[in-house]
């Protein structure tokens, strides 16, 4: 027994010591007093050029399926996974009375949709009242009410434009952030063909320095469709390095719009969230970032929340995309995040096929749920 | 918001002061508040019924309306009714009589399987195992490189037959079936004794891939069937979980990006819904960030309570045993503590793993999670580069250390003198420490604790002004225990000073209970050898 105590104090210990005194050093080399006189010391080698040369086009680049009829196949494959939710709800709204008990269950079948504590239960509450106000028992009537207020949840009023052109001479510029594996390489991918169907020019950046072969991912999503990705040659490269010379390319070639995808990090990382705050304001010395697509799983739970208000905080999100909504998961954490941060919903991710991507359509979704 | 159940509890308690016991409503009340946080925390809506269901009929009992403090008692009833169905034990792998141990990887797209098997077969390496990785996900773009390179780092060879896809655009060609066997059989012949056969990621509703999957499981007869799951994943962590015990019957399962700051309650869900035992977990991006689970540490990040236990497991797993001993014997002769023990020391942390993770599991330390985030590991290079910059003379006898030798010491290490004086200010503390742990007289109160935390937090660090302030008021509070603790909660009501007082408050009462500020592993210790 002693033997280990001893040890685990001793290290303890050292743990203290050396913690501390990280803490005072933490504050990292100064500059000298009165500042460097130069932006470089007089042996350091030469910046490596960021940009490296793009692959060249293919020949033939491919079209992409129309935007049109997207939707469709959206409330095909909403209704499909979705149909628990709108099964369940109905089952009990067609009861005869509507009790305490049906309430619960009611908000308990909107929690399982990952909408949250909060808003299930404020949505239940609201349809409580109407209930009471309107006097009614008529179950379709219920379901009625019940898709008004999920539709005034998701609020269509929302601009769910994405803004793909700057101002003036500059280019629109695209920052696609998010967690890890959420898909967003894959997003941007899929994004750059709808732009290229709808006849925009387009820039890809490939600020995912650190992911093994993602700028490799993206530059194949590029070509496909003609579109130059720029990137960087080295592994490891300063993201924001990479998303400056992709801006400035745009800038100079005069596209429309440029998309910078950038690496997975989980919103609790400090350091690489700094990171990406430095991507943002190292690219709006181009031109002003005019969209921030924050790309969120449709398995995420209520840490979906953390996630948007942490990335809102550092990039300030202007819009959410929800991709892989082709499972079982129906991705309701979105309509919370909607409800308390304002970032609309931009688009959905409907499976791994090259154009399934779609715009999202707030009444479309909520028929779906209650098809 | 409220962060941890505790200060919800406590908040939904304040009220009842002075009440001699808990009504039912109150109890309703308090269950409620449970409901909410497990809500929060991602458990699943039918195990949060079943489970509310369970501590109401605990809490209702006279374990609780007999206790003095009823909301830690409450706490303490959840917390051990998760642990229950987290699974008491710790779930080792099992490994195969003859022949290689073969475990098989499944799970949704983007979980992280691809990492989780270079990180398995580097830990069964470090077990002294010889696993092969093989790779039988030829769906996604670029996995089998990526698994190369995974394996690479980790130092596991990998058996990848076929080149996989390379982009989204290129048709699956090999077949995941084929390969998994091939693999198999590669690692028999080549007498690896453990084979990890990484899958593509697939959905529960895929009946396709699903079905593949179950032909890759039929192949190869895996002893285990680990199925991974991201810690963030939602409500749909059941459907998900049922669904693959239908297409592969996995098990034993591995939670992933425990490194972020989602509660994981999916564990719960998951656990509860299938019976299966969560084995392992993922905590980071190299190849070392991983761990075996514990249930009872699961449980209080479920419900946001820190953890201490980890650090000192991991202190024991990587101590050097003769270091160890050369210690015990210097402290029972009650050496002065030196620097050459400090470098020593420092080296035996290092091999620990990450300082930022060390230190984010004392206790205390989700005050200073800010300050935390932002450490870098190589701030211990340059402390280690001051110590290494006097004289061996010097750091047996650092009493010597005068102004002139401050200065070259600064100037040998390329730190200010300022820093010297901070290092060697600290190195005296813990000097004074050893001493009195030594002679038997810091235990009870631990005065590492009390003097070394705080003062942590009141470093100029980060230029958190506010924080020092918070950080310091906390170690002030560990002192002056939970009523003071409940006043200031009761007194704020706001969410901003409950907030505080919260991982904190809930710390403070904990020790209190225990008679001595040790943290609670301690005792485990104290109690079983």
């Amino acid at each position: 027994m002693n033997d280990s105590l001893i040890l685990i104090l001793f290290i303890a210990l050292g743990v203290i010591v050396l913690g501390g005194l990280a803490f005072v050093l933490l504050r990292g080399p100064r500059a000298p007093k009165g500042g460097y006189p130069q932006t470089r010391d007089a042996d350091d080698v030469a910046a490596p050029p960021a940009e490296a040369p793009e692959a060249p086009a293919p020949s033939r680049p491919e079209r992409p399926a129309p935007v049109a009829g997207r939707l469709v196949r959206l409330r095909a494959r909403l209704s499909r996974s979705n149909s628990m939710l709108g099964k369940g709800l109905l089952a009990l709204l067609s009861r005869e009375k509507i009790d305490q008990d049906v309430w619960d269950e009611i908000e308990e079948t909107l929690l399982m949709a990952d909408l949250g504590a909060g808003p299930s239960q404020r949505l239940v509450e609201s349809l409580q009242t109407r209930v009471r106000i309107e006097g009614t028992d008529d179950p379709a009537h219920v379901k009625q009410m019940l898709r008004e207020e999920l539709i005034r949840l998701v609020d269509p009023s929302m601009d769910r434009e994405l803004a793909l052109d700057g101002a003036g001479e500059d280019p629109g510029v695209v920052l696609v952030v998010g967690v890890n594996g959420v898909g967003k390489t894959t997003t941007v991918g899929k994004l750059a063909r709808v732009m290229v169907a709808e006849e925009k020019s387009l820039i890809l950046g490939a600020a995912d320095t650190f992911r093994a072969a993602a700028a490799d991912q993206l530059q194949t999503w590029g070509n496909r469709v003609g579109v130059r990705t720029v990137r960087s040659e080295q592994e490891g490269a300063d993201p924001a390095s990479v998303a400056y010379e992709a801006a400035e390319t745009a800038r100079r070639e005069g596209a429309d719009t440029v998309m910078i995808d950038t690496a997975g990090r989980l919103q609790n990382k400090a350091g690489l969230m700094d990171q990406l705050g430095k991507v943002k304001r190292v690219t709006e010395k181009v031109a002003p970032v005019t969209e921030v697509l924050l790309v969120i799983d449709a398995t995420t739970g209520q840490n979906g929340m953390v996630q948007a208000k942490v990335f809102a905080e550092v990039v300030n999100i202007t819009g959410i995309v929800l991709t892989k909504l082709d499972g079982t998961a129906k991705g309701g954490i979105v309509v919370a995040i909607q409800d308390e941060l304002g970032v609309p919903v931009k688009l959905v991710g409907l499976g791994e096929g090259p154009d399934d991507l779609a715009p999202f359509d707030p009444e479309g979704f909520v028929d779906a749920l209650l098809d | 918001m409220f962060n941890s159940l505790s200060d919800r509890l406590a908040s939904t308690f304040k009220n009842l002061r002075g009440k001699g016991r808990l009504s039912e409503a109150d109890v309703d009340a308090t269950v409620r508040e449970i409901r909410r946080a497990l809500l929060d925390a991602d458990v699943a809506v039918p195990v949060v019924r079943e489970f509310a269901a369970a501590i109401k009929e605990r809490a209702l009992g006279s374990e609780v309306s007999e206790a003095l403090n009823p909301a830690q008692q409450v706490v303490k009833i959840v917390n051990e009714e998760l642990q229950g169905i987290l699974g008491g034990e710790t779930r080792r792998i099992q490994m195969a009589k003859t022949g290689p141990t073969i475990i098989m990887l499944a799970g949704l797209q983007g979980a992280g399987k691809t990492t989780l098997a270079g990180k398995l077969g580097s830990w069964l390496a470090g077990q002294g195992h010889k696993p092969l990785l093989v790779a039988s996900d030829l769906q996604r773009p670029n996995a089998v490189n990526q698994l190369q390179v995974v394996g690479q780092r980790a130092g596991v060879p990998v058996y990848a037959p076929h080149p996989g896809t390379t982009s989204e655009f290129d048709d699956p060609t090999g077949d995941p079936v084929q390969v998994a066997r091939d693999g198999v059989a590669t690692a028999r012949a080549k007498l690896h004794d453990v084979v990890i056969v990484d899958t593509a990621g697939r959905l529960g509703v895929d009946q396709e891939l699903m079905k593949q999957a179950r032909d890759i499981r039929d192949a190869i007869a895996p002893q285990e069937v680990l199925f991974v799951i991201d810690a963030m994943i939602g409500q749909d962590a059941v459907n998900t979980a049922l669904a693959f015990q239908d297409g592969v019957d996995f098990t034993g399962v591995v939670l992933s990006k425990l490194d972020g700051d989602a509660r994981g309650g999916a564990a719960l869900s998951v656990a509860s819904v299938t019976g299966k035992p969560i084995m392992f977990a993922s905590t980071g991006e190299g190849v070392k960030d991983f761990e075996q689970f514990h249930p009872d540490r699961m449980a209080k990040r479920i419900l946001d309570m820190g953890d201490v236990l980890t650090l000192i497991e991991q202190a024991e797993a990587s101590w050097d045993k003769a270091e160890a001993d050369r210690m015990a014997q210097k402290f029972a002769d009650q050496e002065d503590f030196t620097f050459e023990d400090f470098l020593a020391q420092m080296q035996q942390i290092r091999k620990m793993g990450s300082m930022k993770k060390l230190l984010a599991m004392m206790p205390n330390a989700a005050q200073m999670r800010q300050q935390l985030e932002n450490f870098d590991d190589r701030e211990i290079d340059r402390v280690e580069a001051i110590v290494r910059s006097m004289t061996p003379h010097e750091r047996v006898a650092p009493k010597i250390i005068n102004g002139s030798r401050r200065a070259r010491i600064a100037r040998g290490s390329g730190a200010t003198v300022s820093e010297v004086n901070q290092l060697m200010e600290r190195f005296g503390q813990a000097q004074k420490m050893m001493k009195r742990m030594a002679q038997g007289k810091g235990m009870p109160n631990m005065p590492g604790m009390g003097g070394g935390m705080p003062g942590m937090g009141g470093m100029p660090g980060a230029g958190h002004g506010g924080k020092k302030k918070a950080a310091k008021g906390k170690g002030k509070k560990v002192r002056s225990g939970n009523p003071a603790k409940r006043e200031a909660q009761l007194k704020g009501g706001g969410q901003k000073v409950a907030q505080q007082g919260s991982s904190f408050g809930q710390q403070g009462s904990t020790f209190d209970q225990d008679a001595m500020n040790l943290p609670k592993g301690f005792e485990k210790f104290l109690g079983d050898k």
